[in-house]
């Protein structure tokens, strides 16, 4: 049996049992649906756009959040990693705000922005601004001083030397800030998307709760999972496509 | 290439330079001239790698005149090559003539790394990054070639063939040089005139005529040698392990 078959083995066996103790009745089908209601629950949500616009909602929120946090927290890293001014100027009340739990701001939120669509992607923003922020201006930072000093010496000048020698070195960091901001993205979207309001694969599960639909909220997860999953694979490739330079690296 | 006016491509006059309280260079006077390969010796934190820095125009806290040409080009000890950029880009680097793909073809094939324009710098070894640095340089046909310990972190079979290749690259291009090293041969070997560096002055500046070709057993060489160690403070007698000499030997 090869390694990989060996180690599906628990899952599969957890499965079957997770379905048998339901069918047997030992697990009450309010409190955890078997596997195959949920899949079937799937099928059914599917077939009548439930599910798909729930997903579009959800998937518009977190796009819109990412790319609201992510640029600003571009910005300012590379405003604060930089220029002395600017770190000056920016670092500090980052670092500050830094120590808030922004899924603790939630209360505060809801009086500024309400239950709508903007507390959602706020808190999204919010969840991706820190990692990437904090990673941009670390790789600009960590840039080695001597390849800089090299650079101009081959005459760059100084926005030469920014996009061929800072940009590209920090890169490595800043995916690594991506990564961990789509992480911090998901979970803020989760939280938010249990507060009221309408649509979204949140909403869908608290909907299902007051029903209770087991096998919808279990459903939920899973989308949760799945998309976490593929958004972290979908960087992994764009990683391995841009970092190319690093199979070098790690092969010597 | 236009005919080069004979006169100075280098020109520094009272260079100095401190770091906090510490006087590194005290009033240092240098001139080279058109096509002259000048080695600076001295033990080290002499500040030879300051007054190349000071050169290559990376130092802004220095004081004194300097006047160096524009074309200029600096290979470190370290290859300093970009990681994400392949062999033949690092070498193109700055460079923004229409025919940079060809000279930086040509550039690398006279490092003989004419095939290795594709490769990342971490596939190459030590010896080929440092070939690579001087095609980097040399890319820039610059009048002025600053070199801090160029040679310094190769083995010393490598080193061999790095100093002949510098020759046949000086004989090609005709550049001038500052070669900053701490080994005396390759100063020797390599250079028009050596220069010792010491408390913040040159105190010494020696011309080296042993003609164009030459090696360690060229006659006047190891004369030189002695000379060049006494003035860094080494001592020269060689090395012994005869027990019965060494107990008579005067301490």
């Amino acid at each position: 049996m090869s390694a990989r078959l060996r180690r599906l083995t628990t899952p599969v066996v957890l499965l079957v049992l997770w379905e048998g103790a339901a069918r047997a009745g030992v697990l009450p089908p309010d409190k955890l649906s078997p596997p195959s209601a949920v899949l079937e629950a799937a099928w059914r949500l599917s077939a009548d756009g439930t599910l798909g616009g729930s997903l579009l909602d959800s998937l518009r929120r977190a796009v819109l959040g990412l790319v609201i946090g992510g640029t600003l927290a571009l910005v300012l890293g590379a405003v604060a990693g930089l220029l002395r001014l600017g770190d000056d100027l920016v670092d500090p009340p980052v670092q500050m705000a830094r120590m808030l739990p922004h899924l603790g701001l939630v209360p505060l939120l809801i009086i500024w922005l309400g239950i709508g669509e903007s507390l959602k992607v706020t808190l999204v923003a919010l969840g991706a601004f820190f990692p990437i922020y904090l990673n941009t201006y670390a790789g600009i930072r960590g840039i080695d001083e001597r390849l800089v000093e090299a650079a101009r010496t081959c005459g760059l000048t100084w926005l030469e030397r920014v996009r061929h020698v800072v940009l590209p070195g920090a890169l490595p960091s800043l995916f690594l800030g991506v990564r961990l901001a789509f992480a911090a993205g998901w979970l803020s979207l989760v939280v938010g998307e249990q507060v009221n309001g309408e649509g979204g694969i949140g909403f869908l599960m608290m909907e299902a709760r007051e029903f209770s639909q087991t096998e919808v909220v279990v459903l939920g997860l899973l989308v949760y999972a799945v998309l976490g999953l593929l958004s972290d694979l979908a960087l992994r490739m764009g990683e391995r496509r841009l970092l190319s330079w690093r199979r070098g690296l790690r092969a010597s | 290439m236009a005919a080069r006016s004979s006169g100075l491509v280098v020109e520094a006059a009272g260079v100095r330079r401190s770091f906090g309280d510490t006087v590194v260079l005290d009033g240092v006077d240098l001139t080279i001239g058109h096509g002259e390969v000048v080695a600076l010796l001295g033990a080290s934190g002499s500040g030879k790698s300051t007054l190349l820095r000071i050169l290559a125009g990376l130092d802004d806290e220095a004081t004194g005149t300097v006047k160096v040409p524009e074309s200029r080009a600096v290979v470190f000890q370290e290859h300093r090559l970009l990681p994400w950029k392949r062999v033949a880009d690092n070498v193109a680097l700055g460079v923004r003539s229409k025919d940079a793909a060809s000279r930086t073809a040509s550039a690398l094939a006279e490092v003989g790394l004419a095939d290795r324009g594709r490769a990342w710098p971490a596939e190459l070894s030590g010896g080929q990054s440092q070939r690579v640095a001087i095609a980097r340089a040399l890319i820039r046909e610059p009048e002025l070639l600053l070199m801090d310990e160029p040679f310094g972190a190769l083995d010393a079979l490598n080193r061999l063939k790095m100093q002949a290749l510098f020759g046949r690259l000086r004989a090609l291009h005709g550049f001038a040089a500052l070669l900053v090293t701490h080994d005396v041969d390759e100063a020797i070997l390599l250079a028009d005139r050596l220069m010792v560096l010491d408390g913040g002055h040159i105190i010494e500046s020696i011309e080296v005529d042993l003609g164009r070709s030459r090696a360690v057993d060229t006659p006047g060489f190891a004369t030189l040698r002695r000379k060049l160690l006494t003035l860094l403070r080494v001592p020269a007698e060689g090395v012994a392990w005869d027990a019965e000499e060494l107990r008579g030997a005067p301490r």
